[in-house]
């Protein structure tokens, strides 16, 4: 029933794209991953020796999930840039999820240095998932320089506070010519169903899963909550209504008691 | 020649003036699969790695994939 998610020149039968960090064991997050259905999943860049090297992309591989490298940590277009293209370099892959932060207490993009790097990177061949604010002007900067998508925060991540501007959402998806893959502050399923019914073309999330009590069954959910979402959002609602709308036909019809 | 010193990711080490980016790297890595080096903000093409030669003060940064985002 879900139509394929369609990014650049890639399709995915899943619309819930996986991040891989917060999870206590590669054996865990292997588990989460299956459960999710999940077709392309986030990895960060690291000096190496800092942190499991090599296990996370040997899993990704086994599992035969895409990888989307991203730019975790990076305060300036400057490093984002040069990130993306070691990433380019390790990985053979010229996707990046593209992030740029302006402080480390609220991870919030900076919208300035983000729109740069997102320029230099489009002009330099790579196909670029910004993680972005819930800013329609922003959003629709970042798709006019040739972004392959647009991904705007539900609310800072791994805060599991849900989507705090909807209506913004809503503007972003209205105005975009690209997908618009919600991206953070996903908490629970029902978040991810919102992001659906708001018009998301997916979902992207790691902590909801990672850090869950029980990372493989939230996975599930989310799964199930966004293609839940997504055909909530295709099979167009009802109309919402201040008063009743009888579903049981008239009461001219009614026996007479 | 006299050693000399660069910054392998972020910590000072004195190598012999002559070694190449490639020494330096397998020193640092047991494994050169999903690793990508830059030198001075620059990234330096695997190929390239046996003949690049390193000055004082080179900032080497040898990076890798990790569980993230």
């Amino acid at each position: 029933m879900t139509e394929p998610l369609k990014i650049a020149d890639r399709s995915y039968d899943s619309r819930l794209i996986m991040g891989t960090g917060g999870a206590p064991s590669l054996e865990i997050l292997r588990e989460a991953l299956i459960t999710s259905g999940t077709r392309l999943t986030t990895v960060a860049m690291r000096r190496v020796g800092t942190g499991t090297r090599g296990s996370i992309l040997e899993l990704l591989t086994e599992l035969g999930i895409e990888i989307l490298p991203n730019t975790a940590g990076c305060l300036t277009a400057g490093d984002a840039v040069l990130t993306a293209r070691l990433a380019r370099e390790a990985l053979g892959n010229s996707w990046v999820k593209l992030e740029v932060i302006a402080d480390e207490r609220t991870l919030l993009p900076d919208p300035i240095e983000l729109l740069d790097a997102a320029r230099t990177l489009v002009d330099d061949g790579f196909t670029v998932l910004p993680y972005t604010n819930d800013d329609p002007v922003l959003a629709r900067k970042l798709e006019d320089v040739g972004c392959a998508a647009v991904m705007p925060l539900g609310s800072p991540i791994g805060s599991g506070l849900g989507i705090r501007n909807p209506h913004n959402i809503e503007l972003i998806v209205e105005a975009a010519g690209v997908p618009v893959i919600l991206d953070a502050g996903i908490g629970s399923a029902s978040d991810a169903a919102l992001a659906m019914e708001l018009g998301c073309a997916g979902v992207l999330l790691a902590s909801a899963v990672t850090r869950a009590q029980r990372p493989a069954l939230m996975a599930a959910a989310m799964r199930d909550a966004v293609a839940a979402g997504y055909a909530s959002r295709e099979a167009g609602r009802i109309p919402r209504r201040r008063f009743a709308l009888a579903s049981s036909p008239s009461r001219d019809e009614s026996p007479a008691f | 020649m006299n050693p000399i010193t660069v910054l392998v990711n972020g910590e000072a080490q004195q190598i012999p003036a002559e070694r190449k980016l490639s020494e330096v790297v397998d020193a640092h890595t047991a494994s050169r699969s999903g690793v990508a080096v830059a030198v001075d903000g620059e990234v330096v093409p695997r190929a390239l790695w046996p003949e690049h030669a390193l000055a004082e003060g080179a900032r080497i940064e040898i990076l890798t994939a990790v569980q993230g985002g």
